[in-house]
């Protein structure tokens, strides 16, 4: 079929992994001058999509009709050439190298490059779209906004008429999110095709003009954002009716059971990065921690969790102080601690492994004998498997083939599985789609009403005053006040997070 | 005096661990471990050896070697870029392979000589001017033409690797292939190309053993040189230019006990020869322990690339 209004049209496109069917005929139809969002379930196929119209992928069957013209890209090469560039959900960058570098890259075919004159014609996209690098930093010195600001510039340089964002936002500060945004609309006024994949609903009314909702491998539907609503949305992207509102339940007990007074730490370069941070949790309630990105929130995690040396403070648990002790003690007592790093590869799974092995990695100290004896590991991952929903072939098959979203649930099973009585857990829902946040949440309120102590650090604000019972900010290594989160504000924790002590108006 | 004659010889001993050194840079670089060097030196020596003395031309003979180590290379390149072998077995394997082809060949070679017109190719050229200098015209500027050619090769590689836009290709390929295919590079083209590249280097530093440093064919003629420059690979630190220092530092190292024995102290070569893996692993462990971005092995060093994996 051939669609007279559209620029990129993907008509029946089917990509087979082994045994699971990624995408089956799926259609896309996106004009010129157009945000499309994509949105779908944690592993509906959405990054496999992407990576078909930008030649990471050849498809199985189907056609890709650029301007009317017909494709077959064999190579991210071809696609570059037809205008695509794609923002990868795990960015593509060479990280030794220089942002120019990393620019020029596979682009520069004369033999001896002209820095200077590339640099000129870079700036002068850069003032075009309002972009902001440094162009002679290395890769490795840069914040993740930079990198990708950074890969945008990349594709924008090589002409393309056709961006792809693989969830942008879901590393990036809200300050930065808005200037992506403002980005995306300076490229959709150029009359350039956008396709934006997120799971965060709020960002896809902002920005999205159309929405095309993919679910298991399928095409569900494509609407217009005007004519449409979350709910709805959720709904064709879960397929059945889904409540939308996080529950919180009343914290049991007012018995305290971890004390962390005076906390410090210092980072590698001897800067105190925890300064004197006190706070007490009781049994069965859910701490929430709100904090700007790197205000010492992964210091704090693994501090607790007896991973980060301190330099002085006490952290007590049920009366017993286990500071200095080493990791396995703080896991001994039921202190369990996960965390979602902003890139989410490196997160304590081997990706090569599967399910079992990864589950034994945690686990095998415990049992008694020489051998590991896997027939208990693999029940475990087969009831992970079926309380969170994963999505994956069978628990023998490597972590790394699922998707982003699936990875992080086996994380977060294996860590519940442990059945601790803290639970540290930053950024748990990093990533996943609306439904599987909120079987999260639900996740972690069963956890609670057992009596579970859980500390949960967020950067999404709805989240955290709609679940914790109070909420502890945290802004350049200090703690700025703990607040209830039932009659907390956003902007209260919007001022907080940047540093103003207590703007009281709870507790 | 005696320095003097020492410092030039450590240059000529050098030679063929610079060649064979930057050839195997040029190959980790895009992201393969090679430990065939060895291997391939081996074939350019015999192969070089065979084709001298039965043409009696010179650029035939180097054609050949470089031709040989190529191919070498090649089964190489098939094994471990098409079809993702490991690198380190499929290396290995070349290096057996290389020894036992080597020895096969030479047989009926052991012990043939040059004929003097084919030796007076690899005479000494003084370079005008510069060779007059005292002292450092005779260590630097008053040697074969091979001595220079690998002096020059060790630039021109800097240069590529450093300053065009195919070495930042390159260099790409060997830290993340994902990320240089994502930006367009044709990643299978350039491994060949450089793996074929560099197995020619090591097939000339082979054959600078058999045709100007012996040069008469010996079995196993190379006598563990290709590894000494799998490990001087590590000690420049992929570094072409360092390369030029490292290789004649061990160049040095391989011909100290000799010198020493004719002055009367008596420290055996052997003590010499493991100088340059003792140097190895203390270099190895600075590395890693500064944690330097810039010094440390290509990234994707010794893995296989698949673009539909991940
Ligand atoms: N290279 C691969 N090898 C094997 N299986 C793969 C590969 N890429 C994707 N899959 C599988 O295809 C399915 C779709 O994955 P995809 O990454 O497209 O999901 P997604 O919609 O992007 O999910 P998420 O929101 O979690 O990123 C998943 O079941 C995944 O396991
Ligand atoms: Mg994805």
């Amino acid at each position: 079929m051939k669609n007279g209004s559209a620029y990129v049209s993907m008509r029946d496109i089917t990509k087979i992994f082994g045994t699971v069917k990624a995408t089956d005929n799926m259609n896309l139809d996106v004009t010129k001058g157009e945000i499309h969002a994509l949105l779908g379930e944690n592993g509906a196929g959405k990054s496999t999509l992407m990576n078909m119209l930008s030649g990471i992928y050849i498809p199985d069957s189907g056609h890709i009709f650029i301007d009317n013209k017909e494709n077959r890209f064999t190579s991210p090469r071809d696609a570059i050439k037809a205008g695509v560039g794609m923002i990868h959900q795990h960015f593509k960058l060479v990280e030794v190298l220089t942002a120019l570098d990393n620019i020029l890259l596979g682009y520069n075919v004369g033999l001896f490059v002209n820095k200077r004159i590339q640099k000129e014609q870079i700036n002068k996209i850069m003032e075009k779209f309002q972009l902001d690098v440094d162009l002679d930093k290395y890769v490795f010195d840069m914040s993740v906004g930079e990198k990708q600001t950074l890969e945008i510039l990349k594709t924008l340089y090589r002409g393309a008429r056709i961006l792809i964002l693989d969830e942008p936002t879901a590393v990036l500060t809200p300050q930065e999110t808005v200037k992506l945004f403002k980005i995306m609309r300076r490229m959709k006024n150029q009359d350039c095709s956008v396709i934006f994949i997120s799971h965060k609903m709020n960002e896809v009314m902002e920005i999205a003009d159309r929405v095309t909702v993919l679910r298991k491998g399928r095409t569900i539907d494509t609407l217009i954002k005007e004519n449409s609503n979350p709910q709805e949305l959720t709904e064709l992207m879960v397929g059945r009716p889904v409540d939308l509102s996080i529950k919180r339940i009343d914290k049991l007990t007012d018995k305290v059971v971890f004390k962390v007074r005076n906390l410090r730490a210092d980072n590698e370069e001897k800067v105190e990065v925890l300064k004197g941070i006190n706070f007490e949790m009781y049994q069965g309630e859910i701490l929430g921690v709100a904090g700007i990105a790197g205000s010492g929130q992964k210091e704090l995690c693994e501090a607790l969790a007896g991973l980060y040396p301190i330099k002085e403070g006490e952290i007590s648990f049920k009366g017993e102080d286990l500071a200095g002790k080493n990791p396995k003690e703080f896991i001994t007592r039921g202190i369990s601690m996960s965390f979602i790093p902003e890139d989410r590869l490196g997160m304590g799974l081997v990706a090569n492994m599967d399910m079992v092995d990864n589950i034994l990695l945690k686990q095998y100290h415990k049992s008694k004998g020489f051998l590991v004896k896997r027939k208990p590991a693999a029940e475990k991952a087969k009831e992970i498997i079926q309380k969170l929903d994963v999505i994956t072939p069978g628990v023998h098959h490597p972590i790394k083939n699922l998707s982003g979203g699936n990875i992080q649930k086996v994380l977060l099973g294996r860590e519940l599985d442990s059945h601790p009585e803290l639970l540290i857990t930053a950024y748990p829902v990093r990533g996943l789609d609306i439904n599987t946040c909120l079987k999260i949440y639900d996740i972690l309120n069963e956890e609670k009403k057992k009596g579970v102590s859980i500390l949960y650090i967020a950067e999404d604000l709805d989240s955290l005053l709609g679940l914790c019972d109070r909420i502890m900010v945290i802004s350049n290594g200090e703690v700025t006040g703990i607040v209830d989160a039932r009659k907390a504000t956003k902007e209260q924790l919007g001022l907080m997070m940047l540093g103003n002590k207590e703007v009281d108006n709870a507790d | 005096m005696i320095t003097v004659a020492f410092l030039k010889a450590a240059i000529i001993a050098g030679t063929p661990l610079l060649f064979a050194t930057l050839g195997e840079i040029i190959t980790e670089k895009a992201g393969n471990l090679n430990l065939g060097v060895e291997g391939m030196m081996l074939m350019g020596a015999v192969i070089g050896f065979q084709m001298g003395y039965s043409s009696n031309s010179p650029l035939l003979a180097l054609i050949f070697a470089a031709l040989a180590g190529g191919i070498g290379a090649f089964i190489y390149a098939f094994l471990t870029v098409s079809l993702r072998a490991n690198q380190v077995v499929s290396g290995l394997a070349l290096t057996i392979f290389g020894t036992g082809f080597a020895g096969f060949v030479g047989q009926k070679l052991v012990g043939l000589k040059m004929t003097d017109e084919f030796n007076d190719f690899f005479r000494e050229l003084k370079i005008p001017g510069l060779g007059d200098i005292p002292y450092f015209g005779e260590i630097l500027f008053n040697h074969d033409m091979f001595v220079y050619l690998g002096f020059i090769t060790a630039i021109i590689l800097g240069l590529y690797l450093y300053k065009t836009g195919r070495g930042l290709n390159l260099r790409a390929v060997g830290e993340n292939p994902a990320a240089a295919d994502a930006a367009s590079v044709r990643i299978t083209r350039y491994k060949y190309i450089h793996i074929l590249i560099g197995g020619a280097l090591c097939g000339l530093g082979g054959a600078y053993l058999s045709l100007v440093y012996v040069p008469v064919w010996q079995e196993n003629i190379t006598a563990g040189r290709g590894w000494i420059a799998v490990a001087l690979v590590i000690f420049s630190a992929w570094n072409p230019y360092r390369a030029i220092f490292g290789a004649y530092l061990f160049g040095g190292l391989d011909i100290i006990g000799f010198r020493l024995q004719g002055t009367g102290i008596a420290i055996s070569q052997y003590v010499f020869d493991m100088v340059p893996y003792v140097v190895t692993i203390i270099i190895l462990v600075i590395v890693s322990l500064r944690k330097d971005k810039r010094n440390a092995p290509p990234k994707s060093l010794g893995e296989p690339y698949f673009r539909e994996e991940r």
